[in-house]
């Protein structure tokens, strides 16, 4: 039995300062709550009566979906706001927002944001826990926390795991959390795509860096196909979707030369035809609905050890449903 | 009126004193510059510990004013300004309206004057309107008193235009201050490319999108035989373009803020995203640091300028990409200056007056930065080991946008003169 810590933090805000037996934490707990999500009543009181905001500032269904059930789930009160930020306003000031949030008494704020670090300037302000949903390019952790706990799930351990993260990395958030909970627990990691979409330095942190996809699928347990995000590519980066689909597009001829335990994961929205075939999207490599199913869990275990950590925690294991 | 400085230790470069000795100034004038001055019916400050130098010379600041007196205003910046040792300021055009006119140019010399605390300079537009595509009337400027021209705040994309404004310029001996980006390399970067633009997320301003534009100045400097002097420098590679371009005889001088030899992107990170880290140029690595300090330890950098910029804190209170790049500078420079090239032992006490000013003196044609028989009696005396914490309260600026807030600062100035008047005096 690993050793098991307490969770301590008001905030989940990246990977990348969480401890490798913090990530373990989550891991476990999420491992607890995939079972909630099997029964008839899917429902556990640990949350009850505590309010819970998606405070989205960019659109997103699928991962404001995937923490409002997570919450209900749980028995939270939860509101949905969609902050718009039109071309008027440059910015929100936090200090506005933040006193808001105080007023209406929120326990748990769960925000997405287009700018890197917008969380981490809120979380300074409000006495409410805030788990980032995403900021910018920056870090996206409940995804990266998913991702590795679906990895785990369909290959075993994580330390020494050969993962390939394809696509533009530069503009991506999943990319960084990946790559901080793998590196530390001990994968084996390389980022892979145009040369134009992979970030200066990126080897730093420990990172292998590949340009062709037919190189490094050969050694690979784990491929994490990312979305090409047209919004937010700028000009120069590459030339076509067609072009980029020849070179790191995966089909079932790409994988002829895989492992044959491959496991292919996908942040989603997939974009059809252009980073997976739907062969392989629909095919038996693909785990990508495993990874929504484990989202939900991932996330309650996030909700619940935040919020355990300002009540008693006497209390909360009797709200785990035992 | 006399006033006797006493006991001080004298640094003035321009008359290679570096020594202990009196100053007696009189009418506004410095009277004599020795050992043991003895004046009767003057009024007595005693210096014992202090170094006494030439007034501090801004030639890179923002004031804001005409347009935004919520950031700043002339009053509340001159304010800041002899607080910070500096009795004359260069006001950079980028106003609302800009100083590419007499109108707007006369008002703030004017209004500067009628504040009487700074001497305030004023640089006008080197472009109508700051557009990049016409000429100033830089006659018309000249004669409404402007000591350089600049379109700060943006290069001139146009070659042509530069070529142009190089040679036009050179015609009335007016500096052009040129602040070197190729727009198109840094677009949408909020903070330098780097390892820790990777880390963060965040869109980065490479390295080279400052030193093409500033290989680009040197090759028209070299050609039009204009006066050039580059902006806030803050890469390893201008550095060492302006240092290859020197001792080829190229006519050009130019100058970096005390932020980029005290702080790198890494304070991005450290900070969590605090927007008093963003500015243009952006704070850039180690080794760009140590290449700023090494240019200013071996002449390649003749100047230190604040760029002070001014931002209320609800334009700054935002997310990174979206808050106004800039920090204010006027009160800090010289504690960093003190801190991080005195004591850590680049420069000594004489070059780091030239560098805040007499070089800056020079560039923009001011007769300033000396302490000669006669000159205009602008005197700083400073305390090197005076610590004083930056704190929204002790900031005299209206804005308080400052990466080293709530930091212990070493070095101030605790006595500013300006034309033999006492503008300032650190509070007890």
């Amino acid at each position: 039995m690993p050793k098991r810590i307490d969770w301590t933090r008001k905030d989940l805000l990246g990977l990348e300062d969480l401890s490798k037996e913090e990530i373990e934490l989550i891991l476990d707990t999420a491992e607890s709550f995939k079972e909630v999500s099997e029964r008839p009543v899917k429902k556990v009181p640990a949350l009850r009566g505590k309010t819970v905001v998606n405070l989205f500032f960019e659109s997103s269904t699928r991962t404001r979906t995937s923490f409002e059930l997570a919450a209900k789930r749980l028995s939270a009160d939860v509101l949905n706001i969609a902050m718009q930020t039109s071309s008027i306003s440059k910015g929100e000031t936090f200090k506005d927002t933040a006193k808001n949030i105080e007023a209406m008494r929120i326990d748990i704020i769960i925000m997405r944001h287009t700018a890197s670090g917008a969380p981490h300037m809120l979380a300074r302000s409000v006495k409410a826990s805030v788990i980032n949903a995403g900021d910018g390019s920056h870090e996206h952790p409940t995804q990266g926390l998913l991702d590795i706990f679906t990895m785990k799930q369909k290959r075993g351990e994580i330390k020494g795991l050969n993962v390939v993260i394809v696509g533009d990395i530069t503009h991506s958030r999943v990319a960084r959390s990946n790559i901080w909970g793998l590196i530390k627990l001990g994968a084996e990691v390389t980022v892979c795509g145009p040369k134009t979409l992979i970030p200066v330095e990126i080897e730093k942190l420990g990172v292998s860096v590949s340009h062709s996809l037919k190189d490094t699928i050969k050694n690979a347990d784990v491929v994490n196909v990312l979305r090409i995000q047209h919004e937010r590519q700028q000009g120069g980066l590459f030339p076509s979707i067609r072009e980029y689909v020849n070179r790191f597009g995966i089909n079932t001829e790409i994988l002829e030369g895989a492992k044959k335990d491959l496991v292919i994961m996908h942040p989603g929205p997939i974009n059809r035809g252009v980073e997976l075939t739907p062969e392989v999207a629909d095919g038996p490599y693909s785990v990508i609905l495993d990874q929504v199913t484990n989202g939900v869990a991932v996330r309650m275990a996030v909700l619940y050890l935040v919020a355990q950590r300002k009540t008693n925690v006497q209390g909360i294991r009797g709200g785990m449903g035992r | 009126m006399k006033l006797l400085i006493k006991n001080g230790h004298v640094v003035d470069p321009a008359n290679k004193i570096d020594s202990d000795m009196d100053v007696l100034v009189e009418n506004g004038k410095i009277q004599k510059v020795s050992k043991n001055i003895k004046a009767d019916g003057a009024e007595i400050i005693d210096a014992k510990g202090k170094v006494v130098a030439p007034g501090l010379v801004d030639m890179h600041c923002h004031l804001r004013e005409p347009g935004r007196e919520d950031e700043e205003t002339l009053l509340t910046a001159s304010k800041a300004a002899v607080k910070g040792g500096f009795t004359s300021v260069c006001a950079m055009p980028n106003t609302t309206p800009p100083c590419d006119n007499q109108g707007v140019v006369g008002f703030i010399s004017s209004e500067g004057k009628r504040i009487g605390l700074c001497n305030i300079y004023v640089a006008g537009t080197i472009t109508k309107g700051r557009r990049g595509e016409e000429l100033s009337e830089i006659g018309e400027l000249k004669k409404a008193g402007v000591v350089a021209l600049s379109d700060d705040g943006d290069s001139v994309d146009n070659s042509e235009i530069m070529r142009r404004a190089l040679e036009y310029a050179g015609m009335f001996e007016l500096p052009i201050i040129a602040h070197c980006e190729d727009k198109l390399l840094s677009k949408n970067g909020v903070m330098n490319e780097g390892f820790i633009s990777t880390l963060l997320g965040l869109r980065g301003r490479p390295a080279i999108s400052e030193s093409i534009r500033v290989a680009r100045e040197l090759e028209l400097c070299a050609m039009t035989k204009g006066r050039l002097h580059i902006a806030h420098v803050s890469t390893k590679r201008s550095v060492e373009l302006i240092r290859d371009a020197k001792k080829r005889g190229i006519n050009t001088t130019c100058e970096t803020a005390p932020h980029y030899f005290t702080l790198t992107d890494e304070a991005v990170k450290t900070s969590g995203f605090d927007t008093n880290t963003k500015m243009n140029p952006p704070l850039r690595t180690i080794e760009d640091v140590e290449a700023v300090k090494q240019g200013l330890l071996d002449g390649t950098i003749d100047a230190i300028a604040t760029d002070h910029a001014p931002h209320t804190e609800d334009e700054k209170d935002t997310d990174f990409d979206s808050a106004p790049f800039g920090i204010i500078g006027l009160e800090t420079a010289l504690s960093l200056a003190i801190m991080e090239l005195i004591d850590k032992k680049v420069l000594k006490w004489p070059e780091l007056i030239e560098k805040l000013s007499l070089n800056p003196s020079k560039i923009t044609g001011l007769n300033k930065g000396r302490l000669s028989v006669e000159d205009d009696a602008d005197i700083v005396i400073i305390d090197p080991d005076a610590k004083w914490q930056v704190t929204k309260k002790t900031i005299a600026s209206k804005s308080k946008n400052t990466p080293f807030l709530g930091m212990t600062l070493k070095g101030a100035a605790v006595v500013t003169i300006r034309e033999g008047k006492v503008v300032y005096v650190i509070p007890a």
